[in-house]
């Protein structure tokens, strides 16, 4: 298949939610997401109820999509970062590990300079954070222990989704 | 590729919805749309012209319940069929789990519909995707005109390897659940594979 299964563990989980917060904290910034490059949010800090996550998250997988498209057309092989500049709030776009995107999104308390600066350091953690990830996600399908929801799945259960 | 979150227990799936211009897969998610609870939807999303075409894409998910305690969360995406965005289809099916193609079941429309269902086998290899190894069902639309083919007609062109397929008017809205509702059972069924 064209990219492994994807998938987020508690410890994973806690690890990511502990550098956004730090990089929300340092970059001043209002809120960060995390989304899959297929668009589906893996987390968010700072002022999320703010927003319409669900949408944000597949609105910037379709803008990174989209410039990727744009980037391979003029030679290059993608743009790793995005910056879109606003009346009150930016946003602040870039890719992390080859497929997960960091959103961060900050008015005048901070700078383009300060984001970018700390950004850099935040993504060379969730680098390292998601290279583990996909290892250990290897390698308990290798075991055979994956503790995988739906192997015990029936039917019904599948019916009710719908009723 | 489905996204199985064991920390906050969700698991998200992608479903794509093919087919040429104008065929009704904005149609069908409107339908989804306008029939889903609120507290089971998000909001839908339509990239499109001035003129109402899809430009990019339409996007609609649903949370429709939970199994084995996990949050089901599926997205429905739909492409712009117009032959000249085709870069944009590829885009959108990255990543995708389950596919339905819309067929147009005008008589008008048969080239438009192979023409389509190829560019889709077509472009799902270029991501590494074997169409008949995903997922994947057909409806043939617009079964309420007066100057369509016979479903054995469309089928011998469209469903040769005989995947679920349904009749729909997704102006009305007969089939649209039918057929959404076997493209995510097919995706669970995937899914309990351990694929
Ligand atoms: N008669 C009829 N018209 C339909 C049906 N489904 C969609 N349409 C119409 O076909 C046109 C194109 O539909 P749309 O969903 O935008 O097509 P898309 O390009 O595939 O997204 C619209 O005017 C729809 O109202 C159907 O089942 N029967
Ligand atoms: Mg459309």
């Amino acid at each position: 298949m064209a990219n492994p299964q994807m998938v987020m563990y508690d410890e994973e989980f806690r690890q990511i939610n502990t550098v956004l917060e730090k990089l929300l904290r340092e970059s001043h910034s209002k809120v960060i997401f995390l989304v899959d490059k297929n668009g589906q949010l893996i987390s968010g800090v700072g002022d999320t109820e703010k927003f319409d996550t669900t949408s944000l998250a597949s609105l910037t997988a379709g803008n990174i999509a989209a410039t990727g498209g744009l980037a391979k057309l003029i030679g290059e092989k993608e743009f790793s970062i995005l910056f879109h500049e606003g009346e009150k709030d930016n946003l602040h776009i870039s890719i992390v590990a080859g497929r997960v995107i960091l959103v961060v999104i900050f008015d005048s308390r901070s700078s383009l300079g300060l984001v970018r600066l700390r950004v850099k350091k935040t993504s060379d953690e969730l680098t390292g954070i998601f290279e583990g990830l996909l290892k250990k996600a290897e390698e308990r399908e290798k075991q055979g222990t994956s503790d995988f929801p739906f192997a015990e799945i029936t039917d019904d259960d599948i019916d009710n989704l719908f009723s | 590729m489905s996204f199985i979150n064991y920390a906050s227990r969700e698991i998200n799936c992608k479903i794509v919805y093919y087919g040429p211009g104008l065929c009704g897969k904005t149609t069908n998610l409107q339908h989804v749309y306008q029939k889903t609870a609120p507290e089971a939807k998000g909001k839908m999303i339509s990239l499109a012209t001035e003129t109402e075409r899809t430009l990019f894409f339409d996007f609609l998910p649903l949370a429709l319940g939970e199994i084995r305690g996990f949050k089901t969360r599926f997205h429905l995406y739909t492409v712009p069929g117009q032959v000249f965005y085709d870069a944009s289809r590829k885009l959108i099916l990255k990543g995708v789990d389950g596919v339905v193609f819309v067929a147009d079941s005008q008589e008008e429309r048969f080239d438009a519909n192979i023409e389509s269902i190829e560019n889709l086998r077509f472009n799902l290899q270029e991501q590494g995707y074997d169409l008949d190894q995903l997922p994947f069902v057909i409806q043939y639309n617009k079964r309420d005109l007066p100057n369509v083919m016979t479903v054995d007609e469309l089928r011998r062109e469209l469903n040769p390897t005989g995947v679920p397929e349904f009749e729909a008017c997704a102006a009305t809205g007969e089939g649209v659940f039918e057929t959404l509702k076997a493209i995510a059972k097919l995706i669970l069924i995937d899914l309990k594979k351990g694929k």
